[in-house]
């Protein structure tokens, strides 16, 4: 893989101008987010975010309990922050860190307030509109005892928008009997570089469920969300589907680290390329007892491609109960016979064994997203992935 | 319907089946017995397209056309239907989203479907996922009634199964083949499932309680012999065994079989 110049990209001049409301975007850009499960025209959301560019251009709530701010402006109001601000990520990290702390475009602060249950999802979207653009974004997200949060957020290219790079700093703080859904789909471009750099600390009995759908191609995209579970009860669980299409070079795993008695993991991958890259990494460590965590990332090549699995599990505790699985293969004949056998041709065989395979339930999503996921599966056809 | 006409197949190099003649006309349950091994199922294999079962000589017939070689899925499309013995585990495919998909394109009432084979709670379930004997019968005889197939292979449909469940698996593949009982339908619509063919492989003979199967033959060693009403190959074979069989094979190749064999056959 070629190495990401970040020169290449601009980091100024992408400022954009603020969208009251979400609905006068344009329908391209519409159903931009759209694929990225993003619906703006829907009112059953509890509060809205959108960065464009290089700046914040939208954010709304509509819900007590309830707070989304502009990164900028909580750091402002919040003297910088100081419990969570590059708490968990290490600016020093690589260059993609130290670049998005050199440059801060803006990203969210969304807090979910003590005891608030925050029934429907909170949507956000980060948007690059303009070609030779790098974005980077800081996010903090908080959800405080007792809280519950659902976030779904979206991140697009415009269509046309060419040679793109997004940087993204995630810090996730769910605290004692917090529960956080954190559902994220891109829907990227063959030209853009992505390099998200998250993690998180639960502390007692929080819960953090986490969705992430690639079904889009994507230059190069490298991530490995890491979740640290500190407090006793705590619980994890990734689900990805990530597809690769030719020219596509994905880099992504999750890591999860038991700290705390009675905390459990779990990560679900199901990958597949139709002649991209993939390595697919999954790490779950445990330092405490009883612990239970479990990995599992399945791949499937049709045609062509890599699929790199690297399941990890590293224990330094007598009795924990760790367990993973890990297999890359192709579809079997005798699967596709069956369905042959009912009537369909190979390529409409085939079609419905990978949506099978992709269709990995995610927890916590509204009915449309998952309709809309879905829909998105069983339109990945056979000239197009297969 | 069906018309085989000196059928040569073989697995990987060895012929399995070494020349096959058999005519099924629109309507006609017909049974297939014989020992293990002896090329039954190599004959359905053969019959549905499987990639594995290489015809080396002959031809087959379906309503007229020749599809010694054409794909499964156009076998399928032509109405040839199978009820899988070991079928395979989908996961993510959801029982209920098969069977709506085994119609074609036309409307399947999947819900009611269902309830005929008592199947409602299993629709939301992987196809094949973990199933006992008798699910996957029902889950394969639920795809067929879907599928509406105007030849109907069933191998062995009692292996596996339960008595309550072959009651159930009985009726319903007489209903397949039958069509409804006339005091649900017309008598035109009976007529028209009435073209419905079966070939049934079975070795207990149970599913003969259930379906009006007018034909049966012994297959042995890769040839048919034997040709009579299924009950009486039944009782002959309880009694006999398949040696005679063996004999009346023996005296139309001039061919010397050896008598060993089935001792363990049956
Ligand atoms: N996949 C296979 N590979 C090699 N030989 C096979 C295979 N399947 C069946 N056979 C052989 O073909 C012959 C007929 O088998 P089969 O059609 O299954 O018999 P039946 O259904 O009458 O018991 C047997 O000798 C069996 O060993
Ligand atoms: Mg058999």
């Amino acid at each position: 893989m070629e190495k990401i110049d970040l020169k290449k990209y601009r980091v100024d001049g992408g400022n954009a101008a603020p969208i009251e409301d979400l609905s006068t975007l344009s329908p391209e850009d519409k159903e931009r987010l759209l694929y990225a499960g993003i619906d703006v025209d829907r009112t059953d959301r509890a509060g809205s975010f959108m960065h464009m560019n290089h700046s914040g251009v939208h954010c709304k709530s509509q819900q007590e309990g309830l707070e989304i701010m502009d990164i900028k402006d909580a750091l402002a109001k919040y003297d910088g922050l100081p419990e969570y601000w590059w708490k968990l990520v290490d600016k020093d990290k690589d260059e993609f860190t130290r670049a998005a702390f050199e440059t801060l475009h803006g990203g969210y602060f969304i807090r979910a307030k003590a005891g608030h249950k925050i029934a429907e999802p909170v949507q956000s979207c980060l948007f690059i509109k303009d070609s030779g653009l790098a974005q980077s974004v800081h996010n903090i997200v908080v959800v405080e005892e007792g809280a519950e949060m659902h976030i779904i957020t979206g991140c697009a290219t415009a269509h046309g928008a060419k040679e793109t790079a997004h940087m993204g700093i995630s810090e996730f703080y769910v605290k004692k009997g917090g529960k956080l859904t954190f559902t994220m789909i891109h829907n990227w471009s063959d030209d853009t570089a992505v390099r998200p750099r998250s993690a998180g600390i639960l502390e007692e009995d929080a819960v953090f469920l986490n969705n992430y759908v690639l079904l889009k191609p994507v230059k190069d995209l490298q991530m490995y969300p890491a979740l640290t579970l500190n407090g006793s009860g705590a619980i994890a669980r990734f689900n990805s589907v990530i597809v690769a299409p030719e020219g596509s070079h994905v880099d992504s795993g999750n890591r999860i680290i038991l700290n705390a008695p009675n905390t459990r993991a779990e990560i679900i991958a199901r990958t597949l390329t139709t002649g991209g890259t993939i390595i697919n990494r999954g790490f779950i460590g445990a330092n405490n007892v009883p612990a239970r965590g479990h990995l599992e990332c399945k791949g499937l090549i049709l045609g062509g491609g890599r699929i790199h699995a690297i399941p990890e599990l590293d224990a330094t505790i007598d009795g924990v109960e760790l367990s993973h699985e890990a297999a890359v293969g192709k579809i079997a004949q005798e699967e596709i016979e069956y369905l042959m056998a009912r009537g369909m041709d190979e390529d409409e065989a085939t079609a419905t064994i990978v949506r099978g395979f992709l269709n990995v339930e995610m927890e916590g999503l509204p009915p449309e997203l998952q309709a809309a996921i879905d829909k998105q599966i069983s339109e990945l056809d056979a000239g197009d992935v297969m | 319907m069906l018309q085989i006409k000196n059928l040569h197949v073989n697995i990987g190099d060895v012929e399995v089946l070494k020349g096959i003649d058999l005519t099924i006309p629109e309507g006609e349950t017909f049974i297939l017995f014989g020992p293990n091994g002896s090329g039954k199922t190599t004959l359905l294999m053969t019959l549905m397209g499987f990639g594995n079962y290489t015809v080396t000589e002959g031809q087959i017939l379906f309503k007229g056309v020749d599809i010694t070689y054409a794909p499964m899925y156009e076998r399928a499309r032509l109405g040839i239907g199978m009820s899988f013995q070991r079928p395979p585990t989908i996961h993510g495919l959801k029982t209920g989203h098969l069977v709506k998909m085994c119609g074609q394109g036309r409307t399947v009432d999947v819900e009611g479907l269902a309830k005929k084979v008592n199947f409602s709670r299993f629709l939301d379930r992987d196809i094949n996922a973990g199933f006992s004997g008798g699910e996957i019968k029902r889950s394969e005889l639920l795809q067929l009634m879907a599928q509406r197939p105007d030849l109907i292979l069933f191998d062995e449909p009692e292996s596996g199964v339960d008595l309550e469940n072959m009651s159930l698996i009985g009726r319903t593949a007489r209903e397949l083949l039958d069509g409804l009982q006339p005091a649900s339908c017309t008598m035109k619509m009976a007529k028209t499932v009435c073209k419905t063919a079966g070939l049934i492989i079975t070795h207990t003979g149970h599913i003969l309680e259930y379906v009006n199967a007018d034909r049966g033959q012994v297959m042995y060693n890769g040839r048919l012999c034997c040709e009579a009403r299924p009950r009486d190959i039944l009782d002959h074979i309880s009694k006999h065994g398949y040696k005679e069989c063996l004999r009346c094979l023996s005296s139309e190749n001039g061919e010397q079989l050896d008598l060993a064999d089935f001792r363990e056959a049956y």
